[in-house]
């Protein structure tokens, strides 16, 4: 199923409020590149469990999840794959700078339990309902979310002051 | 002459130990932290994350064509692969087409580099499960392709050959040679490994029915690569997702069948490994006899400035698929990447299926998952 497609069917299930929009990144003159589905941040456990069990969707493999840093957001990037069409998915959700939360989808795709401790540990976007987020590359004593644009890399002093 | 007590029986307490993270069967820095009931396993947390360097940190300050080392750095037995998964998202970022030739000469180091890191996965394996002669044979035909490698990069671990829009030198008439030499050879030399280890009773006795992992678990868990197909999933990015020049090419996917136990199990992994260097070496005979002439290098501007936009490019490399999610902003660097490791991934699922296992048992099974930490902690 084209990308588009599984936007249009999702909407159809859904509805606007919570399948917000269907993004094609790029521009007219440069080319464009791959295309994204936004959702609302509250209802991705639903959709997720939807695109699971959905007989024409079937995205069986959870592929990926990113946590992105933006001025005005954190996004928490999805990338899907279903082996039984050989289509793929990507989905976003928004969350704020002050109270990132987002719900988790490891009941969906085990696959999620490290990435969104991955995501939380680098990034710093609480994944709410994951049955054990903490910190997973980084010690569990460490300070900040080093892929956020304003963390400060700490210098060697800042690191035996921790005892690291 | 003091004799000793009766001996206490067994106080039969749940006991943690920590395997590693220099342990010798942990290939590489990980930790698993064991919840054991005399041999039994009841929990095996891995605990990884010694090795983390913020590859995706770096990404976000270096521009693209200088992030090529950094990916030699993540699966650092397969780095030819992981170059080339990294060249061809920013191409496919950037809209870079990539002469023909190129692509042969990627094909040609990157099936020669998935024979190397599958030797070495199985005669790590063997070693775990006390073989230790399979070893020394399989690491001197490492050499033999270690050398074909260097002949052409200069590297015999960290490459760094490829680049955006092609790779660095052109190939030499030496190491079609050297290529030729060696696929002539390896197929005896190939068969006589599945003599010594492959077919080995003990050995059997050691990987087959242990670990089974069914295939909609190994879904469910985002397993890719050699651990996918031995589960009986008929998935491989190289014929189902063709990229580069593989349409072309003419090769079968390995698929487990449980010959010696179940589908999925530890054997079967094995398995799919040797014959995946099987299919290797027809590939390799194709790239041979089919490379056409031209540029090997496509003109790239030197400061690269892709469109302000986002891809996701995956690619099979020997441990399962490498994925990298690039978000450009327009700029020198990208604004956020991110690596998807193939190890990183299959090692999630451990935990799982090494509930109630014999602790011999889990160190077969972690040797037949072949993570290389380098890529699980980036």
């Amino acid at each position: 199923m084209e990308h588009i497609e599984i936007f249009n069917r999702l909407r159809q299930q859904f509805g606007e409020e919570v399948v917000l929009e269907h993004v094609v990144t790029g521009d007219e003159a440069k080319g464009f590149r791959d295309p994204y589905i936004l959702l609302k941040t509250e209802s991705l456990a639903e959709v997720a469990r939807f695109l699971k069990d959905d007989e024409a969707l079937a995205f069986d493999m959870l592929h990926c999840i990113s946590g992105v840093d933006w001025p005005e957001y954190f996004e928490s990037v999805y990338h899907l794959f279903s082996f039984k069409h050989r289509h793929m998915a990507t989905l976003k959700v928004r969350t704020s700078k002050d109270d990132p939360k987002v719900p988790s989808v490891t009941s969906v795709w085990p696959a999620a339990d490290w990435h969104e401790r991955e995501s939380y540990d680098l990034v710093g976007i609480r994944y709410e309902g994951h049955p054990d987020l903490t910190r997973i590359l980084l010690p569990e004593e460490w300070e900040g979310h080093p892929l956020r644009k304003d963390y400060e890399t700490p210098t060697h002093e800042h690191l035996r002051e921790l005892g690291l | 002459m003091v004799i000793p007590a009766q001996p206490k029986p067994l106080q039969g307490e749940p006991m943690v130990i920590y395997m590693g993270p220099q342990h010798p069967s942990t290939h590489g820095v990980l930790q698993v932290e064991l919840h054991t009931d005399g041999e039994i396993v009841n929990r095996a947390i891995p605990r990884i994350g010694f090795l983390h360097r913020c590859k995706e940190k770096i990404g976000e300050s270096v521009p693209y064509d200088a992030y090529v080392p950094y990916t030699d750095r993540m699966d650092y037995l397969a780095a030819m692969n992981t170059n080339w998964a990294w060249a061809s998202a920013v191409e496919k970022l950037a809209a870079i087409e990539v002469p023909e030739r190129a692509e042969y000469i990627r094909v040609y180091v990157a099936e020669f580099n998935r024979i190397a890191s599958h030797l070495v996965a199985l005669a790590t394996y063997g070693l775990d499960l006390g073989a230790w002669t399979p070893l020394l044979h399989a690491f001197r035909e490492r050499e033999s392709v270690l050398d074909i490698l260097e002949e052409l990069s200069g590297g015999r671990l960290c490459f760094g050959y490829m680049r955006i829009g092609g790779v660095a030198n052109d190939i030499t008439p030496r190491s079609i040679e050297m290529g030729k030499a060696f696929l002539k050879q390896f197929r005896a030399k190939l068969d006589s490994l599945n003599e010594l280890l492959s077919f080995n009773h003990i050995f059997i006795r050691r990987a087959a029915n242990i670990g089974v992992i069914p295939g909609e678990q190994a879904i469910a868990y985002g397993m890719t690569g050699p651990m996918l197909r031995a589960s009986g999933v008929d998935w491989d990015m190289r014929r189902d997702e063709p990229y580069s020049i593989y349409p072309k090419l003419n090769f079968d996917v390995p698929v487990g069948q449980g010959l010696k136990g179940k589908t999925g199990d530890n054997w079967d992994r094995y398995w799919v490994r040797v014959q995946e260097m099987y299919e290797s070496m027809k590939i390799l005979e194709q790239v041979i006899d089919g490379l056409p002439e031209g540029e090997f290098r496509a003109k790239v501007p030197a400061i690269l400035r892709p469109p302000a936009a986002e891809v996701y490019c995956r690619q099979e490399c020997p441990r399962g698929e490498v994925a990298f999610y690039l978000i450009s902003d327009g700029g020198k660097t990208p604004y956020r990447m991110k690596v998807r490791g193939p190890s990183f991934c299959n090692l999630s699922i451990l935990e799982t299926i090494s509930k109630d296992m014999l602790i011999a048992d889990l160190v077969s099974t972690l040797g037949s998952f072949d993570i290389v930490m380098g890529e699980v902690d980036r």
